[in-house]
């Protein structure tokens, strides 16, 4: 039996204690006599959050397929629970082996959304290792970070080692050669992290200077070294169907997020909204191929006993063979008693049939993102989706017997005017009376119900956006408050409802993604005012940010409310992702003049990522 | 056709929770590839009902599940292909057929086999834990043994002496066997309490551990007989 970390009396003490034990069925024990590099792979957020995320578990499987390797996990201890480490002094562990995290040669640490900043924090903190890579010692782990928010690392530079940009099926084993010979060798960590800087796609953050201008703005940034390169390139998959998939998932004892099979059928996106980082990061969009997709499901559902699968892509109503695919998972859905739950499709008849036959249509909603309220704006940020495509969906929805509808909105886009806003409660309105009028009184079954809800746009690095200004909090919530009330005089407002995001955890995430290096002392002071869980309301605390601010003399404005000059250097600026920075100017000055630009699959815009040789950029278009 | 399993609840696996196991004899159900019976409608989902659920930091030799099954193998057979994709801290021992008109485990219960062991911590413990073993016989030969139960609004005192149907020591552990069940259950934690406050020693739930050994039902003359007893092994 594994020995655990933590005595029964603390695990009796806190709330969930599954989420410390490890053990869950198909994770991986091996012998640390046996192994060469120890990875210890981390979400900082609660177990449930990170065990339901797709990276990490494409990862541990990739990793622990080498014989030399023993990949294991670790993610934020609750709140109760950190407490308790502190108090006892108990260094964190990784759930697999039980064993102290600064015991491993690697932490990995996966960064998906920038309030988890300060939870970076906390592990690297509760594990004992410290906090700043500067303070790391040979036989301390070398401690990198990988996901979305990487590819603006600038306001976390300081606590990590290296940063691996882009995605993490490529370089990897370059790496592990590499820290095999440094371990054996007198090597020098200075020395594993200049040659580190030389495998494609890692950035070591510590081997590059920077100095600002009089403004704040940056007015150089660059490598220390003349062996370190001066650009990193994000890496890419090109072949994404002989990339290792996780064909044996764990199966967590407690309930996640995302209790389900989880099928990624395609990376990247045709689309090219113009606000979407992921859209732009993730190109070109990638496809997988059937066959094997149908072959990954059949082998997940069998591996795991998961009675549920869902599809993971950035727009699966793009992927060339969704009927085929959907097809095979309604029979085993009708044979085998799989529930399937599907991402939001683009509503269509096609979507509406394979809904009707997954789900029970009363209790579910349809979903569009329309994300602006007019058609204007529509255009300034690229969104495909038009009114009538709405209308016509909703009106095919409501006579195959839906009627609750929800719309997803943001506010506070470029140009947006309060006419742009008003559009949200007049498309909602719009979406009733098509209701009232095209279904007859006796046929009406409950209430029809449209809920519009809008979030806080935040530009973000590597979008045409990435210059634009954000709105202030409080011209947010005048905003919503616009909205609200239109709701309310709607005619048939008790079939309306409206909803909007938290404002103040929002503008911190407008300062984070565009933030620079100065940021990292203000992160580490939050830290220190013992805040941690920021993206969680009841953890959140707007005085601690504030605060440590002031101190810093830091002007939350300079890197959210102002609209930045397209010659001005960006703290990202040294990522190349492909995507040109020449293609964003365009893109945003398209934007401004209200011009759509085709998908990948209408028309190649040359975005510049066809230079990666794969995906979209290479089939015939239509 | 119903089948009724006994499973193991050992190890770290005591720090899962009832609906933790349920889901996870769900999903290895269909690992196996066992063919359970499934509801209609939307989101179908397996007819299985648990037994009498165990408190978190206990472990057991003797809890159940009962399932309706399409189709059946032989006892040997379901049980290996139940264990070969499981984990051994939830091993199944036993997989029987129940007769048509058998009620379920849940409903049937009627009482449970406890032994508690002292962990021996240190020397204060063991004398400790001692005098808690010599003030047994005393404890359990009162007329009736109050505790006092609190409630948000209220306490309330109660006598939990019908609840104990055997108590002794042996090997230095307590055994005993408590009333379990939707008519009266009596939880083995709150008899440990009881009796520490009898001993007059502060009660630590982590000086001891629980194991529960085995659940029971009753039998056609009124006595007690294990769950697994109300069906037949096939093969
Ligand atoms: S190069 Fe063309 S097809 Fe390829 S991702 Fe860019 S715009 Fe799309």
């Amino acid at each position: 039996m594994r020995k655990l970390a933590l005595s029964d009396e603390i695990l009796m003490s806190v709330e969930k204690p599954a989420r410390y034990i490890g053990g869950e069925y198909n994770s991986i024990m091996k012998k640390k006599e046996e192994i060469a590099v120890r990875f210890c792979m981390c979400f900082p957020d609660v177990y449930e959050i990170g065990m339901s995320h797709l990276g990490i578990q494409i990862l541990y499987d990739m990793f622990n397929r080498r014989e030399d390797t023993w990949c294991e996990r670790v993610y934020s201890p609750w709140p109760d629970l950190d407490t308790i480490m502190r108090e006892k002094n108990i260094p964190l562990f990784a759930l697999e082996s039980q064993e102290p995290v600064k015991d491993f040669d690697f932490l990995g640490i996966t960064l998906q959304y920038e309030m988890c900043y300060t939870n970076i924090l906390q592990v690297l903190d509760l594990a004992h290792i410290p906090m700043k890579s500067e303070e790391r010692k040979k036989g301390e782990p070398i401690v990198i970070g990988g996901g979305p928010c990487a590819y603006n690392p600038e306001p976390i530079a300081d606590f990590f080692d290296i940063f691996y940009i882009g995605e993490g099926e490529t370089v990897y084993a370059i790496l592990l050669e590499l820290y095999k010979e440094y371990k054996h060798s007198d090597m020098s960590r200075r020395e594993f992290l200049i040659k580190a800087s030389n495998i494609p796609g890692l950035y070591v953050p510590s081997l590059y200077d920077v100095c600002y201008n009089a403004d704040g703005t940056i007015a150089d940034f660059g490598p220390k070294y003349s062996d370190v390169p001066e650009k990193i390139l994000k890496q890419t998959v090109v072949d994404m169907t002989s990339v290792s998939y996780p064909e044996k998932p764990i199966v967590p004892y407690m309930k996640v997020t995302q209790d389900r099979v989880v099928l990624e059928i395609m990376r990247g996106c045709i689309r090219g909204c113009r606000f979407c980082q992921a859209g732009m990061i993730y190109r070109p969009a990638r496809p997988k191929d059937v066959s094997i997709l149908k072959q990954y499901a059949e082998n997940m559902l069998a591996a795991s006993g998961q009675e549920e699968i869902t599809f993971s892509s950035l727009s699966s109503s793009d992927y060339p063979s969704l009927p085929e695919l959907t097809d095979c998972l309604i029979e085993k859905m009708n044979n085998e008693h799989v529930n399937i739950s599907l991402p939001s499709l683009r509503i269509d008849a096609f979507s509406l049939d394979v809904m009707s036959k997954i789900q029970d249509i009363k209790k579910n909603s349809l979903t569009f993102a329309p994300e602006a309220g007019t058609q204007r704006l529509r255009n300034v940020i690229n969104k495909g989706l038009t009114k009538e495509n709405i209308m016509d969906g909703s009106l095919k929805a409501f006579l195959g017997g839906w009627n609750k509808v929800k719309l997803y909105f943001m506010m506070g886009l470029p140009t947006e005017t309060y006419e742009d806003i008003e559009g949200i409660a007049s498309l909602s309105e719009e979406i009733t009376e098509l209701y009232f009028a095209n279904i007859p009184k006796e046929k009406r079954d409950g209430r029809v119900m449209v809920t519009a809800s809008a979030s806080y746009f935040v530009p973000k690095p590597f979008t045409p956006f990435q210059w634009a200004p954000m709105i202030e909090p409080s011209e947010f919530i005048k905003r919503a408050y616009y909205v609200k009330d239109k709701f309310r005089e709607a005619k048939n407002h008790k079939s309306l409802k409206f909803q909007y995001h938290e404002a103040d955890i929002t503008i911190l995430e407008g300062l984070l993604a565009r933030g620079d290096r100065k940021l990292c002392d203000v992160i580490y002071d939050v830290y220190r005012s013992g805040q941690i869980y920021d993206a969680w309301t009841e953890y959140f605390h707007k005085e601690n940010w504030e605060n440590a601010l002031k101190a810093h003399g830091i002007d939350i404005g300079f890197y959210t409310y102002r609209e930045r000059s397209v010659d001005e250097k960006l703290p990202w600026d040294f990522i190349d992702i492909g995507v040109t920075k020449e293609f964003m100017k365009r893109e945003w000055e398209r934007a401004k003049s209200e011009q759509i630009t085709p998908n990948c699959s209408q028309k190649c815009s040359g975005c510049g990522a066809a230079k990666f040789g794969g995906g979209v950029c290479f089939e015939a278009k239509n | 056709m119903k089948l009724r399993i006994k499973y193991l609840k050992l190890g770290n696996l005591k720090f899962i929770g009832h609906l933790d196991v349920m889901r996870y004899f769900q999903k290895t159900i269909r690992r196996a590839g066992l063919k359970v019976s499934y509801s209609k409608g939307y989101s179908p989902h397996q007819i299985i009902s648990f037994a009498a659920p165990l408190a978190m930091c206990i472990t057991s030799d003797g809890e159940y599940f009962d399932g309706e099954f399409d189709e059946i193998s032989t006892s040997t057979e379901m049980t290996e292909a139940l264990n070969t994709f499981g984990v051994p801290e939830l091993h199944v021992s036993e997989c029987v057929l129940l007769p048509d008109d058998a009620k379920n485990a849940m409903s049937v219960v009627a009482a449970s086999d406890y032994r508690i062991c002292f962990y021996a911590l240190s020397e204060d413990k063991s004398d400790q834990a001692q005098h808690i073993l010599d003030k047994l016989k005393a404890f359990y030969e009162q007329e009736e043994i109050i505790i006092t139960k609190k409630t948000k609004k209220s306490e309330k005192e109660e006598n939990i002496k019908p609840g104990i149907l055997d108590i002794e020591i042996r090997d230095n552990s307590i055994y005993m066997m408590l009333s379990t069940g939707s008519s009266y259950n009596l939880k083995p934690e709150l008899v440990m309490e009881a009796l520490y406050q009898y001993a007059g020693i502060p009660y630590n739930f982590f000086d001891f551990h629980i194991h529960r050994i085995e659940t029971y039902m009753e039998d056609e003359n009124g006595g007690l007989m294990p769950l697994y007893k109300a069906g037949r092994n096939f093969g």
